[in-house]
């Protein structure tokens, strides 16, 4: 399973640094981390959380918007990052599967998908975990159905669904609180430290 | 898969998007959500030199009720009119179309305004707000102006706006009572566009005929389109299945479909038939209540 990477800081990559002089500027936080960078108009999000955040977690599946494994929260709403500038996300807060977890330990939709085997390869995860995330945030003991609606944008090729069901089935009786935008205080603290520098 | 290199710029009024469009012309496309051009562009389809993101641009995406008009800013979100009450409540025809179009994730991005300048003639909106008897508020370099969404879609991916208009919001009339709606979509998956799909609103009469109606297909021609014989047919019957069906064998009758990797025409216009029966049957329910 996943686990934070977010107490490292957001490392930029050679390519990031390369384009300092030039490029359009972005800056936003994610995973309650401020990151800021020049980055060429046509960067897509999935590209510049991987390539120039280095948060591998986010994966490109399709790249035509179909699969959802680039899915991310941005502003709290779930979208494909593969069908999403850079430039279009400055001054969002995004949050990726990294964001999830905190000190280390798993998110209880994380748990949930460990407990309940929702996933065997593990490619689409990111994306239908954060799906179901957002989709949890409103609705407390979804049906069935409905939670299938809430996936529909995600495809998994190994599981056939009924365990990624079951997961959020899992999932969606936990408190509400479980799914409140969380800010804690381990994310504050990586902020100041970003910003201090 | 990357676009071509181009240049960005985020307007954030409509005049400061309009004079940027004048400014750069061909050039330049108008960025909205981007469910529609980023993948255009990821394709190489589509290579703008500018993008012109009007995403940001305040004021443009409410949905509201306003005397005898519901308004619809350009840039509201799929999402938001999936989860309005208003819209839930009162308007049948459109929260059918935000709940099968695209998925969750392409609904929280992709706009109605975006949508309908796009003009795909699959796109759902175009056929709902056909059925809908909306009018689009357009401006450009010489102001406001209204545009009747019988006139806007004039080829395929190709609408009434002028080169430096910018789409800004959608009026429909507001929802009458004995009015009903519904929009019928088949399609091979989620996701997916339209292998065909009908919207209609029917208004009842106090006996039980039909006082009004409006039916819209997509996916069955250069545009979406009216199943005016259809309409004609209905109007001033009695509300009875056989005459559902009847209307229904019209917009078959007069849709368009050509064969393409989602079935061949014969089996579109069959499919016609079936939706729009259906989208008949369930607006009429609807108008009943």
């Amino acid at each position: 399973m996943v686990t934070g990477a977010r107490a490292k800081p957001l490392g930029g990559g050679a390519k990031a640094r390369a384009k300092e002089d030039g490029g359009h500027p972005v800056a936003l936080t994610v995973n309650g981390v401020r990151a800021a960078r020049r980055v060429e108009p046509r960067t897509l999000l999935v590209d510049f959380l991987r390539e120039d955040l280095r948060l591998t977690g986010t994966h490109v599946g399709c790249d035509t918007s179909h699969c959802g494994a680039c899915t991310v929260l941005v502003d709290g709403r779930a979208i494909k990052s593969c069908t999403m500038f850079a430039v279009q996300v400055d001054g969002t807060r995004i949050t990726t599967i990294e964001g999830l977890a905190s000190h280390g330990r798993m998110h209880p939709i994380q748990k949930a998908f460990k407990e309940h085997h929702g996933l065997q390869c593990g490619f689409c995860t990111p994306g239908v975990v954060l799906a179901a995330y957002e989709f949890l945030q409103n609705h407390r003991h979804p049906t069935e159905d409905e939670i299938r609606v809430a996936i529909s944008g995600n495809l998994c090729r190994c599981t056939g669904y009924q365990n990624i069901v079951r997961s959020v089935v899992a999932a969606g009786a936990l408190p509400a609180s479980a799914f409140a935008a969380r800010r804690s205080s381990a994310r504050r603290g990586d902020s100041r430290r970003r910003a201090g520098r | 898969m990357h676009p071509h290199a181009f240049d960005y710029v985020r307007a954030s009024t409509v005049s400061q998007a309009v004079t940027l469009l004048r400014k750069h012309g061909d050039r330049a496309k108008v960025l909205a959500g981007g469910q529609s051009l980023i993948p255009a562009m990821k394709l190489r389809l589509a290579s703008p030199e500018i993008l012109i993101d009007i995403g940001r641009i305040p004021g443009l995406s409410s949905v509201r009720e306003d005397g005898g008009t519901l308004r619809i800013g350009a840039l509201t979100r799929h999402r938001t009119l999936e989860e309005s009450e208003l819209i839930r409540g009162r308007y049948p025809l459109l929260s059918d179309v935000a709940k099968v179009l695209g998925d969750p994730e392409v609904r929280n991005a992709g706009t109605i305004g975006g949508s309908l300048a796009h003009a795909d003639p699959a796109g759902d909106w175009g056929a709902a707000l056909l059925a809908s008897d909306a009018r689009i508020v357009a401006v450009g370099p010489k102001g406001k102006r209204m545009i009747s969404i019988d006139e806007f879609f004039t080829d395929t991916f190709t609408t009434a706006l002028e080169p430096a208009e910018i789409l800004t919001e959608i009026l429909i009339p507001k929802a009458k009572p004995q009015t009903g709606g519904a929009y019928k979509k088949l399609k091979r998956k989620t996701g997916d566009f339209a292998t065909v799909a009908v919207g209609a609103r029917v208004g009842l009469g106090p006996k039980g005929t039909v006082v009004d109606v409006r039916i819209a297909m997509a996916a069955v021609g250069p545009t979406p389109i009216r199943a005016r014989r259809a309409e004609e047919f209905l109007s001033g019957q009695a509300v009875r299945a056989e005459n559902l069906a009847r209307a229904a064998k019209f917009a078959a009758e007069e849709s368009r479909p050509t064969s393409d990797l989602r079935g061949s025409e014969a089996y579109k216009r069959a499919m016609v038939e079936v939706f729009a029966r259906r989208a008949l049957e369930t607006a009429v329910d609807r108008a009943g209540r």
